[in-house]
């Protein structure tokens, strides 16, 4: 008798093929509806029993995937596996953390370890706002024309250097009873000024893809319109107010966009100057840290928001508008820099 | 019809287990048609709840009216970032008009596809689109759109849109940086063996070719032949049994349909013994 050929079907070549299908089928399918239940509801969906036999199957499939491509010609059958196999692949090893686990983790840890991962282009972005600060405010000191040249009129909305000290003063602090005080407009102000503001700064973030120009560009005019801001206010004795008047959301708001604005940055340097790995892979490791830093960076923005939409409209002391705007600077300061113990798993 | 990959498409993607899946990158024009579904979605949803919110606001007014306001701003924002990224983070990696076109985002390491990757691709969405689209309407509304800022916009637009068939992986810009591809997920049902078919008993003449007519062909016209079976149609049948006729020399009569089956159970099973021996016949062009 002839050792090669297999008893079962002497005179029959189609058979391996039949048989190895008819071998496995059963299990293809099993772990087809699997996944089609656990897709179409959740995880929950399976009992125990089913649970268990998930990553069986999919090994079983793998390992039918591997020998039909080595042995059958059929198309139908190596797609349908390859499919099947892909299904069940990104199905075990996807993203199965809880969401309540995931946020915590993005607090505890994520957030502010990207905020520190950025701490080099924060400083620049810092020193940045700085220079805009001081260049607008110094042009502006010496030459008030250049004031319309920096702050746009709808930004100003009256605040320009012809408007007189009294209702420079009015813009800072309200009138008891005046029209300040229409509370209702309030939350819409401030949710409109966190949408506004998360936008500019993502913005600053995605623009850092060319090179980080855009990013240092944008940060640089946001401090020009401080300066220049500060160039009005400050000569006629209102500095201390204009100053109470931003920090009671500024502290939180400017600190947002620097991390907006550093996350573009550090993007741009990676595309730039890859360093050691490819520029494909450093564009790749700065986004994701970047990412990171812009999903804390729209929660900043949200309180600053907060802040500013009431708080400010509500609290007119210019003691408690920096107690307010300090306590929250420190408490950032204090939740993204503190040293801090890295968790055990990671 | 089944729509087969393009080879070129093909990545590399090995699992833990170290099988190659053999991914399929999406291509420019699936990624478009997906991108147009979710496009449509989100405008729908956007224009249902503004209409939803004024008739609110305008029959309450007062602090309804407020909180309607507060809520389509901030909806506003949901929709245009919130969208994408919610709907990748979950199970299925993909946004509903990626499901329809059967995609999903994966990540290209073949790791977990993570939220940061998802933020990553999903923001720079901001310049590739909404930038230039911000820059047009406001320019429309001021009645400003000047020829030059209207080319601006056109040429930044142009470079974005483009990008992915710019590159061999067809990454866009937010691809690029988040690490991830487009790749085809689609549910594929199991067909039927089409040996198992041709193996039921069958009428007519019996058909037995000699090896030099099983050697006419390799396994791209075994497939080609197997997608022909499968389409049934049948013009296309009786045209490919016209071809592969002359070619063999075939002079025998029968139907165009069992003499297809007949030759492709024969073909496949010599090519698969073949395999078995470690020859692999490409095509017909292939002659070790």
């Amino acid at each position: 008798m002839n050792p090669f050929r297999s008893p079962a079907a002497p005179a029959d070549p189609a058979a391996t093929a039949r048989r190895f299908r008819e071998a496995h089928e059963a299990d293809w399918r099993r772990l087809d509806e699997l996944l089609t239940l656990a897709e179409k509801r959740s995880l929950r969906a399976l009992d125990e029993e089913e649970l268990m036999a998930l990553p069986v199957l999919y090994r079983q499939a793998l390992s039918s995937l591997s020998v039909a491509r080595e042995t059958s010609l059929d198309r139908a059958l190596v797609e349908y596996l390859e499919s099947l196999s892909a299904r069940a692949y990104f199905f075990l090893y996807g993203v199965r953390t809880p969401a309540g686990q995931r946020l915590r983790a993005f607090v505890l840890h994520d957030w502010p370890a990207s905020v520190r991962a950025l701490w080099r282009e924060t400083l620049v972005t810092l020193l940045l706002t700085v220079a805009g600060v001081v260049a607008a405010y110094l042009l502006v000191i010496h030459d008030t024309s250049w004031f319309y040249s920096i702050i746009p009129s709808e930004l100003a909305g009256g605040r320009d250097p012809t408007s007189s000290t009294a209702a420079l003063r009015a813009t800072l602090h309200a009138e008891p009873g005046g029209p300040a005080a229409d509370r209702d407009g309030l939350s819409i102000f401030a949710t409109f000024l966190f949408t506004h503001n998360a936008s500019v700064a993502i913005f600053a973030f995605a623009l850092g893809f060319a090179f980080g120009l855009p990013s240092a560009l944008l940060i640089v005019a946001n401090g020009c319109t401080l300066g220049a801001f500060f160039a009005l206010f400050a000569p006629r004795g209102l500095g201390v107010d204009l100053g109470g008047w931003l920090a009671i959301h500024g502290t939180t708001e400017i600190f947002a966009i620097l991390i907006a604005g550093a996350a573009g940055l550090r993007i741009g340097r990676a595309v730039a100057f890859p360093g050691p790995s490819t520029r494909l892979a450093a564009a790749r490791e700065a986004g994701r840290i970047s990412a990171t830093a812009m999903a804390g960076v729209v929660v900043m923005l949200m309180v600053a928001g907060l802040l500013e939409g009431i708080a400010r409209q509500r609290i007119d002391a210019n003691a408690a508008r920096y107690a307010i705007g300090g306590g929250a600077l420190l408490l950032w300061l204090a939740y993204f820099y503190w040293p801090r113990r890295r968790p055990a798993d990671a | 019809m089944p729509e087969h990959a393009d080879e070129r498409l093909r990545r590399r993607f090995i699992t833990p287990e170290g099988v190659d899946l053999g991914l399929v990158l999406a291509s420019a024009g699936e990624r478009a048609a997906a991108f147009a579904i979710d496009a449509a979605i989100i405008t729908a949803t956007f224009l249902l709840a503004t209409i939803l919110l004024l008739v609110i606001g305008a029959w309450f007014g007062g602090n309804t009216g407020q909180i309607a306001i507060i809520l389509w701003l901030l909806g506003l924002f949901v929709a245009r970032n919130g969208y994408f990224i919610l709907f990748e983070m979950g199970p299925r990696g993909a946004t509903p008009g990626k499901r329809r076109s059967g995609l999903r985002v994966v990540a290209r390491n073949g790791g977990r596809l993570t939220g940061d990757a998802v933020i990553a691709r999903n923001l720079m969405r901001e310049i590739e689109l909404f930038l230039p689209l911000s820059f047009w309407f406001y320019q429309a509304h001021e009645g400003v759109a000047d020829a030059a800022t209207a080319l601006f916009g056109l040429g930044w637009s142009g470079i974005f849109l483009f990008f992915p068939l710019m590159n061999r992986d067809r990454l866009r810009v937010g691809d690029l940086l988040a690490g991830t591809w487009v790749v085809r997920a689609p549910k594929t049902e199991l067909d039927l063996d089409l040996i198992r078919i041709a193996a039921r008993p069958r009428r007519g003449p019996a058909y037995s070719f000699t090896d030099a007519q099983l050697d006419a062909y390799g396994v791209y016209e075994l497939q080609t032949l197997e997608d022909v079976l499968r389409a049934n149609d049948w013009a296309t049948i009786q045209t490919v049994a016209e071809a592969i006729r002359t070619r063999i020399g075939w002079q025998a009569p029968g139907g165009d349909s069992e003499f297809l089956n007949a030759y492709y159970t024969a073909l496949r099973l010599r090519l698969e013994r073949n395999l078995l021996f470690g020859r692999r016949r490409e095509n017909k062009f292939d002659r070790r």
